[in-house]
């Protein structure tokens, strides 16, 4: 509400931001209990002057990479405050009418139309991803953040790179390259890029960076599994004989970014690497429930989480005991709970469900694995 | 009406008085089912329902609130008056009360939730999710504990001994009707039993929830009636627009307390003691207590709409998270198992509905049977004895209420 001048050029005389604000009042009494953001987002959610939580992007298009690849195009709301290639966003599906969060990274530089890209890769099973990939159209909406990370090329870019990514992680690496050929004057940067993949026909953006190499604008190394076996590390050495004068950049499994960790500690050389954490809840029965005002409590996979909280305590929101009247929802920020009446699993994982956590009923929600209550997040 | 457990004493039977404990058991798990049906096919086409119906019902909203600019021509009046009347309805019975019901809170759309969502109602949304949600849905029916019977203004049983301030009550009701949303707000205030409390003994959360309630009628109040108004001042149409929202208010009122009344005031419904009520009522129990207490309307998909799917209200007193484009379809299911295991499924069309619960409040607004036993013959005698027990005092109620016995056994068999 205060945020009324936030955003664009300041105009017209220094009672200018008064009169707005007097206006801004009067609307807002015009459109109560709805927000006045409410009222816009009908005509137009892509709109700026909002605060965060409101930014959306409607999708452009979805290209197809490889079989199980895709690229969105999206065009953000007016807020969208840019970003730096390589950095990553947090995006917002509804997914068979469920809102689900994920992180992409931005595979493209700033751009003249000003949208912004990421490429999915579908994993088995993964809901958000098999969605963006076979299911997303042009026209939908998102809801998205602001770009994060710090996965950046430092600037002035150092005189030699080496860029060591595996499967989906050449996604943030395509950004920062497109930025730098993109460039009239392309930066004076030698590049090596070790592309690692599974085949040679799940490499995304495989036939890009062959371009690039043709062009010159970098070396690059292709290893594939199915044909050159699991990279070993140490083969680095080998394949960049110059490894030591570049500086290295890695994104990609955990497995393999271990690996490279201890390779360049024991060379003493510098490493900037970014994790894709994978969603890793593995729901059981019971587990330790963890409450905003500290207390933590054994919890078996019967009891309900309101009433663990109860027992030990806690001030819990309540109602209906029964699970029908909303009284008791709070939001579990992380963890796993199970419905005591159809067995249903509900899972928080920051950074890949909403910011604000997963709003469950405690009354008839059980733990199924170490969880994160905010049982005070209702008295706003 | 009498209470279910009463009934015998009064010659009738109890309607559940043939389900053994193991029936009632078996009809839970059937309702569970019915329920995680949907649960299990619940997704893109819901959430698309309810995403339509709140764009539609804040165009219709903000374009009838632009006709009412030009408010001061008789047609655009009558025009923007209809639109707002039917966006406010929409506003509060498909979408708000469906909301708060957390209906579509398994959308994770912060926007779309019953933790964040606010309605154009007098009483702010955390206060009626507490009177409404977890009073009324858990104790439903239960004479004394559920005050949606009544509001605790109205005899709604014959067993609450009449008193001459009953007679009152038809003209009560209509007045609750047309102010709706602040009854419901004097209701989720408990504002009646508050008041009887000293003002220095009364609880902080009380104070606390009046000057919410206060806040939220001057906020909504100086919308309808000082905002828009002002707005519509230069077209010269300030009072035609004040009066198009208070009638558009009205109208509302009128339409969701009629509504609401149809859902558990009708002849057929069946009431509840509260010393019946086991401790640990079973979720079976519960459900039949669901099933018996509520009535539907029947009718087109624009009063299922424009009651908010409270047309099914059975449905909905079953599964109240359950979204509401869902009722209609789960309705067939739900009145096979009221076949299969012998009970009423109360369901008319609404204007019957309507003039069923209007009776039962005239009708208890006067001492037990003296309706059922008033014709044209005996018309004037029969006032004569409502007067007498109006004026007279308690000894010539209880006289009045012995004879009006007598003249009912009399007439029972004739009938």
């Amino acid at each position: 509400m205060a945020s009324i001048s936030a955003s664009g050029p300041v105009r017209g005389r220094a009672s200018g931001p008064t009169l707005r604000s007097a206006l801004r009042r009067v609307a807002e009494a015009a459109v109560t209990p709805l927000e006045l953001d409410d009222v816009f987002d009908v005509f137009h959610p892509l709109r700026g002057g909002r605060d965060d939580a409101g930014l959306r992007g409607r999708i452009v298009s979805v290209t197809p990479e490889t079989a199980e690849s895709a690229t969105i195009l999206v065009k953000p709301g007016r807020d969208w405050a840019g970003h730096v290639p390589g950095q990553y966003v947090r995006v917002g599906v509804d997914v068979d009418g469920v809102r689900l969060w994920r992180t992409y990274s931005l595979t493209h530089g700033p751009r003249r139309d000003r949208c912004l890209s990421f490429t999915v890769k579908a994993i088995p099973g993964g809901v958000v991803s098999n969605h963006l990939v076979h299911r997303a159209r042009a026209g939908q909406m998102i809801q998205l953040e602001q770009a994060e990370g710090e996965f950046v090329l430092p600037v002035p870019i150092p005189r030699k790179l080496l860029l060591v990514t595996a499967g989906s992680g050449i996604t943030p690496v395509i950004g920062m390259l497109r930025n730098l050929f993109s460039r009239r004057v392309p930066a004076a940067t030698d590049i090596t890029l070790v592309h690692v993949n599974q085949s040679e026909s799940s490499a995304i953006f495989r036939d890009e960076l062959r371009a690039h190499g043709t062009a010159g604008n970098l070396t690059l190394v292709e290893r594939y599994d199915d044909r050159d076996g699991v990279l070993d590390v140490e083969l680095l050495d080998e394949l960049v004989p110059d490894l030591g004068d570049r500086l290295t950049y890695a994104c990609g499994p955990a497995g393999l970014l271990d690996a490279l960790e201890k390779h360049h500690a024991d060379r003493g050389l510098v490493l900037t690497t970014e994790r894709f954490r994978p969603v890793l809840v593995q729901p059981g029965d019971g587990g330790t429930v963890t409450f905003a005002d500290g207390r933590e409590v054994e919890s078996d996979g019967a009891t309900p989480i309101l009433d663990a909280g109860e027992g030990a305590g806690v001030l819990m929101p309540s109602g209906c005991r029964m699970g029908i009247c909303m009284g008791c929802v709070v939001p579990m920020r992380s963890g796993a709970v199970r419905d005591l009446r159809n067995g249903a699993l509900t899972v928080a994982v920051p950074g890949e469900t909403g910011p604000e956590g997963v709003p469950i009923q405690t009354c008839i929600s059980a733990a199924a694995g170490a969880c994160h209550i905010d049982e005070g997040a209702r008295s706003r | 009406m009498t209470t279910i457990t009463k009934k015998p004493l009064h010659g009738e039977t109890n309607p559940t008085a043939h389900l053994t404990p193991e029936d009632i058991e078996l009809l839970g798990i059937e309702l569970d089912a019915i329920r995680q049906d949907v649960l299990d096919d619940r997704g893109d086409r819901d959430s698309a329902y309810i995403r339509r119906v709140i764009s539609v019902q804040r165009r219709l909203e903000l374009g009838s609130r632009a006709v009412l600019l030009g408010s001061a021509l008789p047609p655009l009046w009558v025009l923007g008056t209809v639109g707002l009347s039917v966006a406010k309805i929409l506003e509060n019975m498909e979408i708000g009360h469906n909301v708060l019901h957390g209906q579509w809170d398994w959308m994770r759309d912060p926007k779309i939730h019953s933790t964040t969502w606010e309605w154009d109602m007098a009483t702010p949304a955390e206060q009626w999710k507490h009177s409404h949600n977890e009073v009324h849905h858990t104790y439903t029916n239960i004479v004394g504990q559920d005050n949606d019977l009544g509001y605790g203004i109205m005899r709604v049983d014959e067993e609450q001994r009449w008193h001459p301030m009953y007679l009152a009550q038809p003209f009560w009701n209509f007045l609750n009707a047309c102010f709706f949303e602040y009854g419901i707000a004097a209701y989720d205030l408990e504002l009646g039993r508050n008041l009887r409390i000293p003002k220095d003994k009364r609880p902080a959360e009380f104070k606390d929830n009046v000057r919410k309630v206060l806040g939220k009628i001057r906020r909504q109040a100086t919308k309808d009636y000082l905002v828009h108004p002002a707005l519509a001042l230069p077209f010269g149409a300030f009072v035609p627009t004040l009066a198009a929202n208070f009638t558009a208010n009205v109208v509302r009122n009128l339409w969701s307390h009629s509504v609401i009344m149809c859902g558990h005031f009708p002849e057929g419904v069946e009431t509840f003691e509260r010393a019946s009520i086991p401790d640990h009522e079973t979720r079976g129990e519960w459900y039949l207590r669901q099933m018996l207490g509520s009535a539907n309307i029947s009718g087109s998909k624009a009063i299922h709409l424009m009651s908010g799917n409270l047309s099914h209200q059975i449905e909905h007193h079953l599964f109240p998270d359950l979204p509401s484009n869902r009722y209609a379809e789960v309705a067939p299911k739900v009145r096979a198992l009221f076949e299969k295991y012998d009970l009423n499924y109360c369901t008319r069309p609404m204007p019957q509905q309507v003039y069923s619960a209007w009776h039962k409040v005239v009708r208890l607004s006067l001492p037990n049977d003296w309706l059922a036993t008033t014709n044209r013959s005996n018309v004037v005698d029969q006032v004569k004895l409502l007067w007498g027990m109006t004026t007279k005092g308690p000894r010539a109620r209880r006289a009045g209420s012995a004879r009006l016995k007598q003249l009912a056994r009399k007439v029972a068999p004739a009938a």
